[in-house]
């Protein structure tokens, strides 16, 4: 989808398996359904999510602030490609 | 040779919470789909928006798991004893007047034991930000009744039920002279940020309640289920009515929470009363009491060319 000259947004999650609670926030109230959770336990016995559809992601970064452990951040794929 | 970095080591540097919190702390101690973490996380979006200086930011905290915030977060904090949050920070406040101090704290903390410090601050329309994270329940010490839990909730101290009448937050905060009061739930993470960043932004006694999961004792005891379960009631059954009367935004056991800006109102705070108040009865030699360091300083200057412009 384009609306002229302005362009999707893309991101890129980050996640920290290792503090993940499994509580399930990300995955529910991530508007696009990027995340679901894995089959795999952490170490401490619960499942964190993975990125199921890596390109639905618009950057809105909802999963970052309802995530309750702060163990999810986005970034913007374009900056991390030009910079990297 | 350095060892190489940990995958942990680089998500806690890499992190953007790294700028206010201390990750050295991390994981902290609060439960599965407890809310509080959400809380935190709308406040530092607030904090990020805002064009505040980060080291004239203080947060203080009472006892609780809420509690817990104030340690965590990497500011001058303050974890004071049970129910003392407000004191200490109008302490503070009036020491360093051009200090933004924000209470982050339990509804147990903040209205049973500290109630009568809120009831206070409100009535000088202090010149604080208190945001009180209500999970209608005394979490950290094993889920007795607090002022705020609704009547008929199953807690320990009422494993038959609660007999009591509850407050109402948002009603208490305006009778007593609160001039900010919003309330919002932890789901409702980007409206409980811009409420902050009003609340940051405005002169006086300003509150923010927040209806958050607890998931361990609260939902447990009534069997509410886990922590999507609270989301999923607060999605269904809550309702936006800004402006509204807080004689009617009470909320029942699982009742319908109506939420928003409900107050929004301009007043002198405490410092600009006492200030107007001795300007008046004592004249010119009354020096203002409060002013900030960037005043102080600009008015010193100014004396000083003054001064050599006469010499
Ligand atoms: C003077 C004093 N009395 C009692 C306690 C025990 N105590 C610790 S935390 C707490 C309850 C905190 O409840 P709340 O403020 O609602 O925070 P929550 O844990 O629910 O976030 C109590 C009663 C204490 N620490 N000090
Ligand atoms: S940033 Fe938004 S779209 Fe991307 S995964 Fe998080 S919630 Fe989903
Ligand atoms: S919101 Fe955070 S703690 Fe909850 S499942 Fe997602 S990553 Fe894990
Ligand atoms: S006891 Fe309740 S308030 Fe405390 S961390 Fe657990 S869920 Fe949160
Ligand atoms: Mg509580």
């Amino acid at each position: 989808m384009r609306f002229g000259k302005l362009k999707q947004k893309t991101g890129i999650v980050h996640i920290n398996k290792l503090w993940c609670k499994g509580c399930g926030f990300c995955v529910k109230y991530c508007p696009t359904g990027v995340l679901e959770l894995s089959k795999e336990y952490n170490h401490k016995g619960y499942h964190p999510p993975y990125v199921k559809h890596a390109d639905q992601c618009r950057l809105c970064k909802f999963c970052e602030v309802i995530c309750p452990e702060f163990t999810i951040y986005v970034t913007d794929e374009e900056e991390e490609n030009h910079s990297a | 040779m350095n060892a190489p970095m940990t995958d942990e080591e680089r998500f806690r540097k890499e992190n953007p919470m790294s700028e206010f919190l201390r990750m050295e702390r991390m994981p902290h101690i609060w439960c599965p789909g407890c809310g509080i973490g959400t809380v935190v996380n709308s406040f530092a979006e607030a904090l990020k928006k805002s064009d505040l200086d980060m080291d004239k930011v203080a947060v203080v905290s009472g006892i609780g798991c809420t509690g817990r915030v104030a340690g965590y977060m990497k500011f001058d904090s303050l974890h004071t004893t049970h129910g003392r949050a407000i004191p200490v920070a109008t302490g503070l406040k009036l020491a360093n007047p051009d200090m933004k101090v924000v209470v982050v704290s339990g509804d147990g903390d903040l209205t049973g034991i500290g109630g009568n410090h809120f009831i206070h601050a409100a009535r000088r329309n202090m010149d604080i930000t208190v945001i009180c994270v209500n999970n209608f329940t005394y979490g950290m010490t094993g889920g007795q009744v607090t002022p705020t839990t609704p009547t008929k909730a199953n807690a320990s101290t009422t494993p038959y039920g609660n007999y009591e009448y509850p407050f109402s937050l948002p009603f208490l905060a305006d009778a007593c002279g609160a001039t900010y009061v919003a309330r919002w739930t932890s789901l409702h993470a980007r409206n409980i940020t811009n409420s902050i960043s009003e609340a940051l932004k405005h002169k006086g006694f300003s509150f923010i309640e927040v209806i958050t999961p607890c998931t361990t004792l609260y939902a447990r005891r009534n069997r509410l289920g886990d922590g999507l379960d609270a989301l999923q009631y607060y999605h269904d059954d809550s309702e936006i009515v800004h402006g509204a009367d807080t004689r009617e935004v009470d909320i029942e056991f699982q009742s319908k929470i109506k939420m928003g800006t409900f107050v929004h109102r301009e007043k002198p705070t405490y410092l600009e009363a006492v200030n107007t108040h001795y300007a008046n009865v004592i004249g010119d030699e009354y020096q203002l009491y409060g002013k900030t360091t960037p005043e102080r300083e600009a008015e010193k200057k100014a004396q000083e060319q003054a001064n050599q412009g006469s010499k």
